[in-house]
């Protein structure tokens, strides 16, 4: 980590305003219908969904300390909740969380 | 400001919501943010403000993204390859890809914000504006923004996204100092908060056949070459299972032309 996160920051600011500001020039111009948009989206959500399975599966930080078994039961838990409780995110994402701190406390104690 | 706009010469009736002014407008959006909106994003922003102490990044640096480069996924995804050692150039690539959706969500919505509107191009206003569209405001507002005097659209987005904004950024401070003086296991199940609600999130999208397929695909290849190249298997799995999955959904399109969106 020879770079500073400030550069990173600073990038990912650029980028993100980048985007937003090409909308606003391109409005009116462009159909965001398009195969190319429609493209855009596919890439979007893959790298989403690639990001989220990553995060779950193999996280960084205090996370990766966690038994695998213990996230993937967490998401298992609010699964099981959310369709449940009529698909309630709240209830689920909460489920999912209250589970994962029990289980490691239960496991750390 | 503007010369005579048709919309102000109709009758107030024609549209469904009024705020009776553009100022009425803008307090109109900020009130539709106060609670479900402001609360769901700031539980996600508290979780962030927790990746981020989680991550080794200070409490400026946390805020600061919050601030300027406000899309939670590519605040992530920064985030992430920032951790994993990745190179700038990775990290832009793959805010750039996470984010690139925000593009078409501005052209779909500024040309309700800017309906009535004499000016042949957009402003400095819709410029700066821009910056405040993220999900959540832009579904508000391409919802109901189509039903008000066009006077009162962009005051009313703008009421809505700076109260929601405002506060991801007050969360993410919160989660930030929530890491610091609550016991580590309740940290994780913070820390997890985003993960968690954005596997719920896709999981309703599962069903819309435009997004199954990049979804499933992503979920598989993300995992798998993270092992492989921690630095590019995020871009990668953007760029190979986004485009797979693009063709496969071109593919089923002209299959079943007529089989809607589900």
């Amino acid at each position: 980590m020879t770079v500073s996160a400030w550069w990173f920051l600073l990038v990912g600011a650029i980028v993100t305003y980048g985007w937003r500001a090409a909308g606003v020039a391109l409005s009116g111009r462009i159909d965001p219908n398009s195969a190319l948009m429609r493209w855009v989206a596919c890439v979007a959500y893959a790298l989403l969904a690639g990001l989220i399975a990553r995060l779950i599966v193999a996280p960084q930080g205090a996370l990766g300390d966690t038994a695998l078994w213990m996230r993937l039961s967490s998401a298992g838990v609010a699964l099981l909740v959310y369709f449940i409780f009529r698909r309630s995110i709240v209830l689920g994402v909460t489920a999912g969380a209250l589970w994962l701190m029990a289980v490691t406390t239960l496991a750390g104690g | 400001m503007e010369p005579q706009s048709s919309p102000d010469r109709q009758a107030s009736s024609a549209w469904t919501h009024d705020f009776g002014s553009p100022a009425g407008a803008g307090r109109g959006g900020a009130w539709a943010a106060v609670g479900a909106p402001a609360l769901v994003l700031g539980a996600s922003y508290v979780g962030f403000g927790a990746f981020v102490h989680q991550s080794g990044l200070t409490f400026f640096q946390g805020v600061a993204s919050s601030i300027t480069g406000w899309a939670l996924p590519g605040q992530i995804a920064l985030i992430e390859i920032f951790v994993a050692g990745g190179s700038l150039l990775a990290a832009a690539i793959a805010v750039g890809l996470a984010n690139a959706r925000l593009m078409p969500m501005v052209v779909t919505l500024l040309p309700i914000l800017r309906e009535g509107d004499a000016a042949p191009s957009p402003r400095l206003i819709h410029y700066l504006s821009a910056h405040f569209i993220a999900l959540t405001g832009w579904a508000v507002a391409m919802q109901r923004c189509p039903d008000m005097n066009p006077r009162q659209r962009l005051p009313f987005f703008l009421g809505f996204t700076l109260v929601i904004w405002l506060s991801t950024v007050f969360c993410t401070a919160l989660g930030f100092f929530l890491v610091e003086v609550l016991p580590p296991t309740v940290t994780l199940g913070l820390v997890f908060l985003n993960p968690l609600y954005f596997m719920l999130l896709f999981t309703i999208d599962i069903v819309r056949r435009d997004r199954r397929w990049a979804l499933l695909i992503g979920v598989v290849l993300g995992p798998l070459l993270h092992m492989i190249t921690p630095e590019w298997g995020l871009l990668i799995t953007g760029l190979v299972g986004g485009s797979l999955a693009f063709l496969i959904t071109q593919y089923d399109r002209q299959r079943n032309p007529g089989r809607g969106k589900s």
